[in-house]
């Protein structure tokens, strides 16, 4: 764990500047698919989730913009709105299930980007919104933070990220962790002996949006603009496709995912000039990773030492043999 | 007999049930009286699982009411009915398969163990949970369970597994339990051990409505019965009167399930 907090701590100063930035958006996408997994605990998966963090990032940018609300609290209020905008949508959503909920997250979610797109005012239009206000710096004096610096946007990011990570940690080892993996499994068995089914499922979805929302207003004011392709359903699939290389019957399944994809992204193919045949590639990795991995990254370190031990069992007795 | 007994706990009125053309459960009416041990029988198709369906909420019902507790419940949502105290198991066995033996009984707890969210984040609710996993220790325990609380339920024998099921129920303290088929694919010496659960669930104060083929276990421990044939109500009344009863006879008679006949003639 000590090592794991000095190794995020180094590992800006080890990297060039846009490696940097790259680091900021790795932050985020953590709490992104961390957030998503929390919603796939119920069992259902979602195609609006990238939407909904646009939600927050729209709202938290709008709020700032428009009405001059300090920047840390329009994020809180941005993902606030997200998780409002789950609560509604849970009520046409989670009549549905399975194939039918996957289809109709998505429809929602192509509903709220074409209202972006649609009213010019107050979200932008297909061109979204510019020139949103950054992240107040901070000057006491002796200590001055400018967060348009991607190392000091970095360390921003890893505290909200990882507080962020340790409420969802929290919840799912909680009773209401248990009981959405009781739905997921059983529902009509949950529903017997008094889980409220819709309810929890509306709970993981807010949930799991509001932390949506705040990697949103991460997104924002770091970057300064949002436009609806940003969250279009490509992103979509970047997310599912971490979620699934990844593993998500861990915690660290996801997390795992995504930063490794990011890794095979941003260095292996950048440096082989392949980095605009990215999601080629991320299908061909998607495809042998259900082939050979089913289970996702997540399963590769038990599954090692198991081999590990099986290879040292035999030549123990490789060795007993010899003697 | 006290005037609370002869209240009725639970009663259906003219239920009926529809899928498409086919009339599962066609103006089936019924009462139950609190502290009873109520059979439900009839062959294979009969409307018997329906009939359970339809009464804990997970089909609204195409016409007639349920009355639980003397209030109309029709068509409420099945764990708004688990919350008064109206709990069922299912037939086969229904399990979360992935968790631990005691993590199904923790799950079965749920009613008891309420907490706010912000509680649960913060662990304020460690008292609550402790007490809610000691009750779940206890109805293991009950069962005789005890020692497997910590197995995978994929590792349970089958008969191990029916019980759990009859647990998970337990634990949710209802005031009347719909067993749907405990009995089956058990032994006779695992049957002979859950007829006498069922009997100590009903001295604990459960109200309890069985549906069975074992015909040997219904008539040793019902007090009533109610037989359906087709949707519809047959025949009611005390094992000794349904027994002898020759439209019953002719029902299980009639359809394929030649246990059911033998046992019943
Ligand atoms: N969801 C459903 N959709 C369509 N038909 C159904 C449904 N559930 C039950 N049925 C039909 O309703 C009738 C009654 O079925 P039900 O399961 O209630 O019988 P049962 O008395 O429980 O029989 P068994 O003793 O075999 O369990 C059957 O013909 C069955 O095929
Ligand atoms: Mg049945």
């Amino acid at each position: 764990m000590v090592f794991l907090f000095a190794a995020l701590a180094v590992l800006p100063y080890l990297l060039s500047y846009s490696q940097q930035e790259i680091a900021v958006l790795l932050v985020i996408n953590v709490l992104l698919v961390s957030s998503y997994r929390l919603l796939t605990l119920t069992g259902e998966w979602s195609l609006g989730h990238v939407v909904i963090m646009g939600v927050g990032a729209y709202a938290s940018a709008l709020l700032a913009k428009r009405l001059g609300v300090p920047v840390p609290l329009s994020m809180l209020l941005g993902a606030g709105m997200a998780a409002a905008t789950a609560a509604i949508l849970s009520f046409p959503l989670f009549r549905m299930k399975g194939f039918y909920f996957l289809i109709g997250s998505f429809a929602a979610g192509e509903i709220i980007r074409l209202i972006w797109k649609r009213f010019t005012d107050p979200f932008g239009g297909p061109k979204g919104l510019k020139r949103i206000d950054p992240f107040p710096d901070i000057d006491a004096g002796f200590l001055s933070i400018d967060f348009y610096e991607p190392v000091n946007y970095y360390f921003l990011a890893l505290i909200v990220v990882s507080a962020s990570l340790f409420v969802l940690y929290r919840i799912e080892r909680s009773r209401i962790g248990l009981t959405f993996h009781a739905i997921h499994w059983q529902d009509r068995l949950a529903e017997s002996v008094g889980v409220d089914t819709f309810r929890y499922r509306t709970l993981a979805f807010v949930i799991a949006s509001f932390f949506a929302g705040i990697a949103g207003g991460l997104y924002a004011h770091y970057v300064g603009a949002v436009n609806p392709t940003r969250f279009s359903v490509d992103q979509m699939v970047y997310v599912l496709v971490w979620a699934v290389v990844g593993g998500t019957a861990t915690f660290y399944g996801p997390i795992l995912g995504v930063i490794v994809l990011t890794v095979v992204n941003e260095i292996v193919l950048r440096a082989l000039g392949l980095d605009t045949a990215r999601p080629l590639i991320y299908g061909a990795i998607l495809i042998l990773s259900v082939l050979y991995l089913p289970n996702g990254l997540e399963s590769l370190g038990p599954r090692l030492r198991a081999r590990w031990q099986r290879w040292r069992g035999g030549s123990a007795a490789a060795r007993r043999e010899a003697t | 007999m006290s005037a609370r007994d002869e209240r009725p706990i639970l009663e259906a009125r003219g239920l009926t049930r529809r899928f498409g053309g086919l009339v599962a459960v066609n103006d089936f009416s019924f009462s139950v009286r609190a502290g009873a041990i109520h059979g439900l029988i009839g062959p294979n198709g009969a409307g018997k699982t329906t009939t359970f369906n339809v009464i804990s909420g997970f089909y609204a019902p195409t016409a007639g009411q349920v009355f639980f507790r003397g209030l109309d419940v029709s068509g409420r949502k099945t764990s708004a009915l688990a919350a008064m105290g109206l709990v069922r198991t299912f037939q086969g066995s229904t399990l979360f398969q992935e968790f631990s033996v005691l993590d199904n009984v923790r799950v079965g707890r749920h009613l008891g163990a309420r907490a706010g969210f912000f509680s649960r984040l913060l662990g304020a609710d460690r008292r609550s949970e402790e007490k809610a996993d000691a009750q779940a220790q206890d109805t293991l325990a009950f069962f005789g369970l005890e020692d497997l609380a910590d197995e995978p339920v994929s590792n349970l024998p089958h008969g191990h597994q029916r019980m759990l099921g009859l647990a998970v129920a337990l634990a949710a303290e209802p005031e009347v339990l719909l067993l749907d088929e405990p009995f089956t694919g058990m032994n006779p010496e695992e049957t002979g051990r859950m007829m006498t659960l069922v009997q100590r669930i009903r001295d604990r104060g459960v109200t309890v409505m069985l549906v069975e083929h074992d015909m040997r276990a219904v008539m040793n421990l019902c007090d009533v019965i109610t037989v359906m044939n087709f949707g519809a109500l047959l025949v009611e009344g005390p094992p000794e009167v349904v027994r002898n009863d020759p439209a019953v006879i002719e029902a299980y008679l009639g359809s394929a399930t030649a246990d059911g006949a033998g046992d019943a003639a």
